[in-house]
Order: C-alpha cells, then sequence, then structure tokens
C-alpha cells in the first residue's frame, strides 16, 4: 500500500489501497464458497457419495444457499452467557483469519503489505487464533464448549512451538524473513524449492510434512478436530452458537486452513513460481499461486476423509515427544549445514 | 499526521486497557484487557519502527503467556468478594511496592537520559542500513553473547526445576508405555481355543 501512496499520491494511492484490500477479500471469500463445496465433493467421493449437487449444476451454489440459510437465521444468545465475549469471540476469529492475509504475497508486486517481518506476522496472528475458540468457549457458560475452548487452547500452544521450529529452519534457509524473499528465493524450479532442493531435501521434506501435520491441529482439522469433537464434545466450543456468529465461526476457520495451504505453498512449494522455472507475468504467477493452494487442500480434504480422530492424550504425544525434538534437530541440521557445509551463494535480500 | 493519530489511539487504549485489567471485576476480563494492552504495545513498537519487537510481543506474550494465563484464570473457582474484603489490609504494603517501583523507574529514566546511555544502542547503524531482526541479533551474539547464554540457562535451570518439582512416580498408577503398546504382536495379544459343544472353556 506504501508503493501505491509513493505512486499516485496520498489520496487516489490511499484508495487505489482500499480497493485492493476489498478485491482480495471478495477473492478470499469467493474462493472460501468453492472450496467448502470442493471439500465435502472430495469427502463425499471417498465415501463413495456424491456430495452437494442440488443447487445449480453440480451443487455450485450449495454454499452461497448455505450462507443465505444461516444469515437469515435468528441469533440466540444463551441467557447465562457474557454476551460481549461472546459476540466477540467470532468477530476476533473472523477478523484475525482476514488480517493475517496482508502480507501473503500473491504474485510479483502483488502484496498488500510487503512487510520485513512478514513471515513473523504471519505466526503471530495465527497463534492469536486461540483467542476467538477459548472465549467462544468460555463465555457460553456451558460444559461442553469450555472443555473444547480448554483442549484448543493446549492443543494449538502444542503444535506452534514445531511450526515455530520449522519456520526457523526456512528463515535459515534463505536468510530473510519478507515472504517476497522467501519466494524468489524458490525461483529456479522445484530443484530450488525449499522442500525439494538438494541436498537439504533430506530434512526438509519431512519438514515439509511435519508443517503439514501441524497445520493440521493448529487448524482443528481432523483428525485432531478434537475441541469439536462430535462424539465427545457435542460441537465442542460451537454448541451455543447458531446463525451468524457460527457462520463468522465457520468462514474464520476455513480461512485460517486456506491461510495455512498458502503458507506451505509459500514456505515449501516455491510460491508463485512454476516447477520449470521462474514466472514474471502476475496474472500467470497468481494463477500458479492459485493451484498450488488448491492442491494443498486437496490433501487436507482427504486426510479428513480417510484418517480417524486422534486420542487427546496420544495428540499431546504426538506435538511434544514426536513433532518438537524432530523439528528441533532440523534446525540444528540446517543451521550447521548453512553455517558450514554450503557453498557461499548470493543471499536474497538480507544476509548474515 | 496519520502516525499522530495513530500513535495517540494506541496509547490511549493502552492506558485505557491497563486501567481496566486491576479495575474490572471478572478476573477473565481482566487477563482479556491485557491482552488488548499487550496489542497496543505491539502497534506502538511498531510506530517506533521495532517491527521485530512488535512481532515478538505478540507472539510470546499473546500468542503463548496470555493463553496461559486465560486458560488457569478460566478454571480457577474463586470468590472474589471474599477476596475484595482483605483490599484494604494490604492497600499500605501495595501503595509502598507501587511507589518503590515508580521512584526506581523514575531514577532509571532521569539517570539513562544523563548519562547517555541509549546512544550505544544506537550507535549499531542508523535505520534504514540493517533490519531490526538483525541488529538485535548482532547486539545479542556478539557483544552480550555471555548474559544472552546465561539468561538461557537460567531459564533452562527454572524449567528443570519446575519439571523436577512436579514429576512424581506414585506406585501402583497404570502407566502407558507407546513402545510396548506399539510393538505387541498378534500371537501374545490372541489365543485361539478349540471350544467343544457342551463343554465351554475350562
Amino acid at each position: 500500500m506504501n508503493a501505491l501512496i509513493e505512486d499516485f499520491g496520498p489520496v487516489w494511492g490511499f484508495w487505489l489501497g482500499v480497493g485492493q484490500i476489498l478485491a482480495i477479500m471478495v477473492m478470499l471469500l469467493l474462493t472460501l464458497a468453492f472450496i467448502l463445496l470442493f471439500d465435502r465433493k472430495v469427502w463425499a467421493a471417498v465415501m463413495m457419495r456424491k456430495g452437494p449437487n442440488v443447487v445449480g449444476p453440480f451443487g455450485l451454489l450449495q454454499s452461497f444457499a448455505d450462507f443465505l440459510k444461516f444469515v437469515f437465521k435468528e441469533i440466540i444468545i444463551p441467557a447465562g452467557a457474557n454476551k460481549t465475549v461472546f459476540i466477540l469471540a467470532p468477530l476476533i476469529t473472523f477478523t484475525l483469519a482476514f488480517a493475517a492475509w496482508a502480507v501473503v504475497p500473491w504474485a510479483p508486486g502483488w502484496v498488500i503489505a510487503d512487510l520485513n517481518v512478514g513471515i513473523l506476522y504471519l505466526f503471530a496472528i495465527s497463534s492469536l487464533g486461540v483467542y476467538g475458540i477459548i472465549m467462544g468457549g468460555w463465555a457460553s457458560n456451558s460444559k461442553y464448549p469450555f472443555l473444547g475452548g480448554l483442549r484448543s487452547a493446549a492443543q494449538m500452544v502444542s503444535y506452534e512451538v514445531s511450526i515455530g521450529f520449522i519456520i526457523i529452519t526456512v528463515l535459515l534457509l534463505v536468510g530473510s524473513m519478507n515472504l517476497t524473499d522467501i519466494v524468489n528465493h524458490q525461483r529456479a524450479g522445484i530443484g530450488a524449492w525449499n522442500a525439494f532442493a538438494w541436498p537439504t531435501v533430506f530434512v526438509m521434506f519431512p519438514m515439509f510434512v511435519i508443517f503439514f501435520i501441524s497445520a493440521l491441529a493448529e487448524t482443528n482439522r481432523p483428525p485432531f478436530d478434537l475441541p469439536e469433537a462430535e462424539a465427545e464434545l457435542v460441537a465442542g466450543y460451537q454448541v451455543e452458537y447458531s446463525s451468524t456468529p457460527y457462520l463468522l465461526f465457520m468462514i474464520g476457520e476455513y480461512l485460517s486452513i486456506v491461510l495455512m495451504c498458502a503458507m506451505m505453498s509459500i514456505l515449501f512449494l516455491g510460491g508463485w513460481h512454476a516447477p520449470w522455472g521462474p514466472v514474471e507475468n502476475p496474472f500467470f504467477a497468481f494463477g500458479i499461486l492459485y493451484f498450488k493452494i488448491w492442491v494443498c487442500f486437496f490433501f487436507f480434504a482427504m486426510v479428513k476423509a480417510i484418517v480417524p480422530r486422534y486420542r487427546y492424550d496420544q495428540l499431546m504425544r504426538l506435538g511434544w515427544k514426536v513433532l518438537l525434538p524432530t523439528s528441533l534437530a532440523a534446525v540444528a541440521l540446517i543451521a550447521g549445514w548453512v553455517a558450514y557445509g554450503r557453498p557461499s551463494l548470493p543471499l536474497t535480500g538480507l544476509g548474515g | 499526521m496519520l502516525a499522530a493519530i495513530a500513535f495517540y489511539a494506541m496509547a490511549a487504549t493502552a492506558i485505557v486497557s491497563a486501567f481496566a485489567v486491576i479495575s474490572a471485576r471478572n478476573p477473565v476480563h481482566s487477563v482479556l484487557f491485557l491482552i488488548l494492552t499487550f496489542f497496543s504495545a505491539a502497534g506502538l513498537f511498531v510506530l517506533m519502527g521495532a517491527e521485530f519487537l512488535a512481532m515478538l510481543l505478540v507472539v510470546v506474550y499473546v500468542g503463548a503467556v496470555a493463553v496461559l494465563f486465560l486458560f488457569v484464570v478460566m478454571m480457577l473457582d474463586v470468590d472474589f468478594v471474599e477476596l475484595r474484603q482483605g483490599f484494604l489490609n494490604y492497600l499500605p504494603v501495595g501503595a509502598l511496592v507501587a511507589l518503590a517501583l515508580f521512584a526506581e523507574l523514575g531514577l532509571v529514566a532521569s539517570a539513562a537520559g544523563q548519562a547517555g546511555a541509549g546512544r550505544a544502542a544506537l550507535s549499531l547503524g542508523g535505520p534504514g542500513e540493517v533490519t531490526n531482526a538483525e541488529a538485535i541479533g548482532r547486539v545479542l551474539y556478539t557483544d552480550y553473547l555471555l548474559v544472552f547464554q546465561l539468561a538461557g540457562l537460567i531459564l533452562f535451570v527454572a524449567m528443570l526445576g519446575a519439571i523436577v518439582l512436579t514429576l512424581r512416580h506414585r506406585p501402583g498408577v497404570k502407566r502407558q508405555d507407546i513402545a510396548k503398546q506399539v510393538g505387541r504382536r498378534r500371537s501374545e495379544g490372541v489365543e485361539l481355543k478349540d471350544v467343544r459343544p457342551g463343554q465351554g472353556i475350562v
């Protein structure tokens, strides 16, 4: 946005920046509508069902019908609820889910805020996501939501630690915290992507898989959807929510899943660069990143369809005793390689 | 102009929510206001150009420490009317501690202003030359390496102490041994019996 203000003056630059933000928000909401349908279709296909197929051709308009249905229903606030916090919780989830996208680079130059600490900003915002859930669970003043809130707090804090370490490995390799620099570091094609670059592939590909697993836990997706496990907690922290507040929770949750897909694409899979080499045309670059996000989301959907839910103690054990030591060891290995093993490369952006 | 508006808005939010932390009746509300205070402080850091510190404040304090606060406070079932009855008794001691802290802060601020303690930090490189992540890294890992490592060691010892104090192995409690569970074979778990009609298993 600062670049726009410099190019077009304070007034036009400002309104162009607002327009850019609006365009990205509308694009995200439309993406969400179809990615929700895609999720349900994949799930249905694994179970040999057809999935939603009534509203519109192939059920394409199903999400819009659901949206209208949620919006037109009555908002019910339980009598014993803490009203302010109860309403605030879904709003926080929704706002944070959108705020994170401010630093995501869609194509060369297509980014709202090109922060120097972009990846830390993403990490910070996604670690705040726990507040919406824990506040909603507490404010409902009811047992199941409260249990769901407590579970999610412990779960998200545990898996954030390993996500942090994995991000550090990527930062060590790239030498910059700016997301555009991270993408451009992988410009030379699939052999330069952080997940597959030789010879760090032996460490970084497992880190990619661990990032995927931690992302599942961080976004409360199956098989780690214990905060809303329907078999034990009815719907966890969402039990008392109806109509629009529930819709906000749901949009926030799916948006953070799509954000995790975008982070996987940017950190490990080359961002907007194609497997055969760098891409400069912004429209083509945008299409490539968008496609990668959908591919990552396909894996999220497949995991939801085929993996049974974890037990809570297994979840904690996996997070603290398996993923955390593994990612910590990877940080040590990558740091050693960057310091002593790597032939000195021209670093993109700043360097040590 | 915009920066001034942002500064006053965030500073006002920080002060008002810091006051609300101690005046809110509900402890959960107190923690939520505390989080708002942290958040406004992070905003002030960004305005000063210290974006790395701002992000660390959000990641560490808001994202982890305050979550644990909230976790504990929500689980506590304390009668706050009862707690408030002791308020007047503790007021003199509390006021004394607050005064001492305030006086110390004033002393440090005036001494720093006189001796020019801030100048050493600024000489590391003006704004725009290096990003502040790099500047902080250089200071921590070159000039103050020993202090930094010692701080880490102290934290490590504190963590070990907490674990040693709370970890206890009571006899007679069944524990999970994951390796044993995973290493279990079919031959150990299943026994096939040939049951004769009318006899049952002896």
